[in-house]
């Protein structure tokens, strides 16, 4: 009996042992990676000299911080990022909501199946592949969009000089990339909704317009306020690859199109203000975690079991 | 009648859209086919006027850098999607059992990465300077073996397989290695195809870390190499020179640069149709609940 009761705790501990091997390397990953920089945050307030590195730089308190609240830039980059950042989350929540609905119409496994595979296509292209499709639409004198400008009478646009474009050519870019994504979310939940609701709908006699808004949509709100959340959670991170590269990084257009995000990068890369971007960086973090715990506590207020935390 | 009438609408309309985007990719193909004259006096166009290989040929008359780049991209995307793929089920692994002591404390280690990051700098300065994997292909590899997201979701997959399973495996005295090796991984096989997939396309499609921590030629991945030449009208010109092209008049830039996109996006293009039913798996299933 005693001797029963020591191999199994000593098997025990054993087993937890084998566990914590197993654990090791991704745990030092994730430490060395994720945690350590950590400390970094102290260069927030600092002023950061790479000739003496860390924490031979001088503190000097908030006054990183001063930036964000009074610099004309801090104000675009953070009103830019949140501005575009829901006209992205609006579109293409709708768009590939649509676009699922259609899908859902059609019977034809075959023509289904190709529909999703091409919208899902520009998916798998890299940042700076895309900006190469982007810009054999924008060049100003071979592109293709000045061609049909030019077709019809028009004079041919400098995309590339112009801010005030921007803002919906980076909503249709963003479209193009991520509704495929979405559409096969979407698409699967449908897919899982019981036929014989339907069934029933149509011997009570009701259109697709009314399947549409009282069966298939409310089946598939958790998923659809999943997604809206999810997205929500990300508003104060913008996507560098498509403001970065998409826009060739164009000072002319950075009314419009700097973000956060950009911002901070330029502090490694160009200016060096490693303090400031720090702080802006710091700043970011914060709001974005602020809204995920409040996006988490919504959806358990709104639909108890799909919260994600 | 008037259903399939409407069907057909619909069908016509998906269509439509579906063409809508698919015309960039095609417009692209178009372009770096396209004879270098008529671009110059057609303009960029969907259809070409005449089909010419001479940008793919110049390209792969002095393929040096593209061959090295494209060697940098396989090896990181190899290493980092076999690698990070075994790291994340080992750890993702423990999380999933029931009996495993510290399971708490440990998801939230890893869940708490989800949702706070220190933010760019620190994070630069770190691998840049703490960990110096400035110029190497660590600093390529290291940054994304690991992500919180891909570890719950594998956890979540690992977590679906019936305990009994592991219960008799355990009573015949195996050890924990065991049953991760001999019965987690081979039952998890579509899991890890969807995560393996999202790494594979992370790695591949990766600019950033190259921007970041390489400025040496030769661990150019080729993402990072096609955004060089998209902002250095320089580099460009190096690959004519590189080419034996001593007037560059007559390299056929226009359709070059294209042809360097096609060459760059090509490989992921070619593999999606046939892995497209674990894609389609993994994002569902990270979706519907994490």
């Amino acid at each position: 009996m005693v001797k029963t009761r020591k191999t199994l705790s000593r098997r025990k501990s054993g087993k937890t042992f084998e566990y914590l091997i197993l654990t090791l390397p991704g745990v030092f990953l994730l430490f060395i990676i994720q945690y350590l920089p950590l400390n970094g945050l102290v260069l927030a307030f600092k002023d950061f000299r790479y000739d003496v590195g860390l924490w031979g730089s001088k503190w000097i308190g908030f006054k990183n911080f001063k930036f964000l609240f009074e610099s004309i830039t801090a104000f675009r980059i953070i009103r830019n990022t949140l501005l575009l950042n829901s006209l992205f989350i609006v579109t293409s929540i709708v768009g590939s909501l649509i676009i699922a609905l259609l899908l859902y119409q059609i019977n034809n496994r075959s023509l289904i199946k190709v529909f999703q595979t091409s919208m899902f296509l520009p998916y798998f292209l890299s940042w700076p592949v895309t900006a190469f499709i982007t810009f054999a639409f924008l060049n100003a004198d071979l592109g293709l969009l000045n061609r049909i400008i030019i077709f019809f009478g028009f004079k041919s646009i400098l995309w590339y000089n112009d801010p005030a474009y921007w803002p919906w050519l980076l909503t249709i870019i963003n479209f193009w990339k991520v509704v495929g994504y979405n559409v096969i979310i979407f698409y699967a939940a449908m897919m899982a909704i019981g036929k014989s609701l339907f069934e029933a709908a149509k011997i009570d006699g009701a259109n697709s317009f009314t399947i549409n808004r009282k069966i298939i949509l409310p089946s598939i709100a958790p998923v659809i306020v999943m997604m809206i959340f999810l997205k929500l959670g990300r508003i104060f991170f913008a996507d560098f690859g498509l403001f970065f590269m998409v826009t060739r990084d164009s000072g002319l257009l950075y009314p419009t199109t700097d973000v956060i995000d950009t911002f901070i990068l330029r502090t490694i890369r160009v200016t060096g203000d490693i303090g400031i971007g720090t702080a802006v960086g710091l700043y970011q973090s914060v709001c974005g975690l602020i809204v995920v715990l409040l996006s988490n506590f919504a959806i358990k207020k709104l639909s108890s079991g799909n919260e994600i935390l | 009648m008037k259903l399939a009438g409407r069907k057909t609408n619909t069908i016509i309309i998906l269509s439509i859209f579906t063409a809508l985007f698919i015309y960039p990719i095609v417009a692209v193909v178009s372009i770096s086919i396209s004879h270098v004259e008529d671009i110059y006096t057609f303009g960029y166009r969907i259809i070409p006027k005449s089909i010419s290989w001479d940008a793919y040929k110049y390209i792969f008359a002095s393929p040096q850098q593209l061959f090295s780049s494209y060697r940098v991209s396989i090896i990181v995307t190899v290493l980092g999607t076999l690698l990070g793929l075994l790291i994340m089920s080992m750890l993702a692994f423990s999380l999933s059992r029931k009996n495993f002591k510290f399971k708490r404390p440990l998801t939230y280690f890893v869940f708490f990465t989800i949702i706070f990051n220190p933010g760019l700098v620190p994070w630069y300065i770190n691998i840049a300077q703490t960990l110096g994997m400035k110029n190497t292909y660590l600093a390529l590899i290291v940054p994304y073996l690991v992500w919180g997201w891909f570890t719950m979701l594998l956890r979540t997959f690992f977590a679906s397989i019936p305990e009994e399973l592991f219960e008799s495996c355990e009573m015949d005295g195996a050890n924990q290695f065991t049953v991760f090796f001999r019965i987690t991984l081979p039952l998890s096989k579509p899991a890890l195809a969807s995560v393996g997939l999202l790494m594979m396309l992370r790695y591949w499609n990766d600019w950033f870390l190259g921007l970041l921590y390489i400025n040496n030629t030769e661990l150019m991945p080729l993402q990072l190499w096609l955004y060089n030449i998209m902002v250095n009208i320089e580099e460009m010109s190096r690959v004519a020179a590189d080419a034996g092209v001593i007037e560059t008049i007559n390299f056929p830039s226009e359709s070059a640069r294209m042809a360097m996109a096609v060459l760059a996006a090509g490989p992921i293009l070619l593999v999606l149709p046939f892995f497209q039913k674990y894609f389609v798996k993994g994002i569902t299933v990270g979706s519907i609940k994490g």
